[in-house]
């Protein structure tokens, strides 16, 4: 079980260490959401999932209805993410923008 | 609960079929409420399972058409199909998160990458399930909705073309039989 729950939050760990990375080293301001709004949505998920079944460790009613509470942040997490890139990426679409493309790099 | 029965028949006047459609928002609404009460409570004293039940009652009573603005008998059925789309939505995000996973720890990923933005046109009619395919557009990583108007036009940036290629294919069509519409 302690296995289960480590390999859960080193995995969380992971995904958050690359979209972290993933932010530094994108090439402008779109491609930089992309690691930005969607491994944090899948890390936190995985964090969230090996902290709960830790918390399941001493069965019982409140044990399971606090892992229930940790999966409702999981919820609204993938509710709000996506709208919030959304928005992020209108408001550069409004200003105007322009996201980079191969073809304008030589060599 | 018979007490909430004669409140929303009062309310909803004579006509039967509006008094069904709005008893079950109702009770939807009520036993959502009163989930949502238990399991942010977590106690179980009958004086705070009475205020609970109460004060959803109320919440119910007065909101019941707020988050389930029509109830037809086509809608329980969308419900379901939407059930039995999350967990292909789960896969499906997970299995592009390490795609993109593997593109930020890539020593030359400025090669790899190729943003650019894709324009497609759907038949969808609902409000909800431009939403939804707008939001499943964002989750799954590599490509983000970039506008989406209610003539179901969609604009999303690619990060690279292999998830542009994948896009308007199989979840629109899994999106359209959720809510029963035509691509």
């Amino acid at each position: 079980m302690d296995i289960l729950v480590v390999l859960f939050l080193i995995t969380g760990l992971f995904f958050f260490l690359g979209g972290a990375v993933g932010i530094i080293r994108m090439p402008d301001f779109y491609s930089r959401l992309h690691p930005a709004g969607k491994l944090d949505t899948l890390g936190i998920f995985a964090m969230v999932t090996g902290l709960a079944i830790y918390n399941l460790h001493h069965f019982s009613l409140e044990a399971l209805l606090l892992s229930i509470k940790m999966f409702l942040i999981v919820f609204f997490v993938f509710l709000s993410s996506p709208t919030a890139t959304h928005s992020i990426v209108d408001a550069g679409m409004r200003a105007g923008l322009r996201h980079w493309t191969k073809k304008k790099r030589k060599g | 609960m018979i007490v909430s029965n004669n409140g929303v028949a009062k309310k909803a006047g004579n006509t039967r079929p509006t008094f069904y459609k709005s008893f079950f928002s109702f009770l939807i609404t009520f036993v959502l409420m009163f989930l949502s009460w238990i399991v942010l409570s977590g106690k179980f004293d009958s004086l705070l399972l009475w205020l609970g039940g109460i004060s959803s009652f109320f919440v119910a009573y007065y909101f019941y058409d707020l988050l389930f603005p029509a109830m037809e008998s086509g809608y329980v059925k969308v419900f379901f199909r939407f059930i039995a789309y999350t967990p292909w939505l789960i896969w499906e995000i997970i299995k592009a998160n390490f795609h993109l996973l593997y593109l930020a720890f890539h020593p030359r990923m400025k090669e790899l990458i190729d943003p650019h933005i894709i324009t497609f046109k759907t038949h969808l009619k609902s409000d909800i399930a431009i939403a939804t395919l707008a939001n499943s557009i964002t989750l799954t990583p590599g490509t983000i909705t970039v506008t989406a108007d209610s003539d179901g036009v969609f604009r999303v940036h690619a990060i690279d073309s292999e998830s542009a290629e994948a896009l308007p294919g199989i979840m629109l069509k899994k999106v359209a039989k959720v809510f029963g519409e035509e691509i």
